[in-house]
């Protein structure tokens, strides 16, 4: 039963594909790559878009993997903006030309977010597990000559986090209008190389320290935004802005998700576009129904007087490492499994950290 | 909150757009948020077209609705300003 309390999407992620130039050890996209002849067609993508619209979206974020790898991604950017959506090209920015720049921003892209992985270019390079560092240097500059403004975005980790105002300089010099640094968060594969991306509690203090100085050095200058890093708080970071309460995600085989994490949650019914309108998946499906409000809560979330603001935390974290997506957060100081995000803490020495282990490319 | 000086020529910050939307009814969107106006700010943007300065903006305003003060619109601009919808150089 569709509940009236329930508002429509304003946003939308588009994970056109899973096929990606870069290999990064924090890769937040599942275990299970989607092989490219399983990926939607350009006409099944144009038809997501059209419904979309027509649910409420407004602000569409094509992304992938590599969102640049598909051929008819000019021709759904039109599509986009063709519907009034606001188009957010998420991007490695390999591939990236300055004639392709210009051309989507013609088709209606508005506004570009690209990935760096460090200021150093060697270290960059072995992050991304490819030699693409000076391509993303180069794409920036084709992002702002076609007159698109531009975000920098950087995960940061045990290997890039002392270089935080190194980066903060980059970004400012390639022209960004803002600059988003995230501490991990542990999805996917990622979850896999925890123990060698964890930074060390010093670690976090001196970029806390190094953020406070960038920001004071580009006063007036773009927007920086920092995420913090959940395991060392107390309390955990809010999902999304609610559980299927302003965004979904669009997989490349057209699974539909109240978050870009969430196909980690195995006992979440799988929602699929192709099989489903849109608009029923969004209001009267079990999954996005699932941990909307706060009905589903138990205890310590239920009587929690920041029930509404975080949401009990990330529903994916919760089955990650619980295996239970209705339990509170383990990164919450008041949950009863803290001691499962203490214990993968006290792994964290200051000796050198466990190698990565890289992700290979997509099966075709 | 003090005055803007003159001569202000707010405008719309790279990368937001303003759209209309039958449910929601007028928005401002950025990279990534939507800010929904209401009736005032929506109107005060609309003439933020990046050559007219605060004075000819309130003059515009005053044309069409009444009540219309400096004050009250510099004040309205400075909170866009704040939620990074507008920029507020000469």
């Amino acid at each position: 039963m569709a509940d009236p309390t329930v508002r429509a999407p304003l946003g939308m992620l588009i994970e056109l594909t899973h096929r990606c130039p870069l290999h990064c050890p924090y890769c937040s996209n599942p275990l299970e790559l989607v092989r490219r002849s399983e990926e939607l067609t350009r006409e099944q993508w144009s038809d997501i878009l059209t419904q979309a619209r027509e649910l409420g979206v407004v602000q569409m974020h094509f992304s992938g993997g590599e969102p640049l790898a598909r051929p008819d991604l000019p021709d759904l950017v039109g599509h986009a903006r063709q519907l009034g959506a606001y188009v957010n090209l998420v991007t490695s920015g390999v591939g990236l030309t300055a004639d392709r720049a210009r051309d989507l921003a013609e088709r209606g892209v508005d506004h570009v977010q690209l990935s760096l992985q460090d200021a150093d270019p060697a270290l960059g390079d072995e992050i991304a597990g490819a030699r693409v560092h000076a391509a993303k240097l180069k794409a920036a500059d084709a992002v702002t000559a076609a007159g698109l403004p531009l975000t920098v975005n950087v995960v940061l980790h045990r290997r890039n986090i002392d270089r935080v105002e190194r980066i903060v300089d980059l970004a400012v010099g390639l022209g960004a209008d803002r600059i988003e640094l995230a501490n991990t968060q542990y999805y996917g594969w990622g979850l896999r190389n925890r123990a060698a991306l964890m930074p060390t509690r010093d670690q976090l203090a001196a970029a806390h320290q190094a953020v406070r100085r960038a920001r004071a050095k580009h006063e007036g200058g773009p927007e920086l935004v920092y995420v913090a890093a959940d395991y060392y708080d107390d309390r955990p970071k809010p999902c999304m802005d609610g559980w299927g309460n302003t965004q979904l995600t669009v997989t490349p085989t057209g699974d539909v998700l109240p978050c870009p994490a969430a196909s980690a949650i195995t006992t979440l019914p799988v929602e699929n576009v192709l099989r489903r309108p849109l608009s029923e998946i969004w209001y009267d499906s079990k999954a996005f129904n699932a941990y909307r409000g706060t009905g589903w809560m138990r205890d310590p979330c239920r009587t929690c007087p920041e029930r509404n603001t975080d949401h009990g935390g990330c529903r994916c974290q919760a089955f990650q490492l619980t295996g239970d997506a209705a339990a509170t957060d383990p990164a919450c100081g008041l949950s009863p499994h803290r001691s499962l995000v203490d214990a993968a803490l006290a792994e964290v020495t200051d000796g050198p950290a466990p190698a990565f282990v890289l992700r290979g490319p997509v099966a075709p | 909150m003090t005055s803007l000086p003159e001569p202000t020529v707010p405008r719309l910050r790279p990368g937001v757009r303003l759209t209309s939307d039958p449910a929601r009814g007028e928005l401002a969107l950025l990279p990534e948020r939507v800010v929904v106006l209401n009736d005032t700010a929506a109107a005060v943007l609309t003439h933020c077209d990046g050559t007219a300065t605060l004075g000819r903006i309130v003059e515009r305003l005053a044309e069409e609705y009444e009540g219309v003060s400096t004050q009250d619109v510099s004040e309205l601009l400075q909170r866009l300003a704040e939620r990074r919808v507008v920029d507020l150089d000469g």
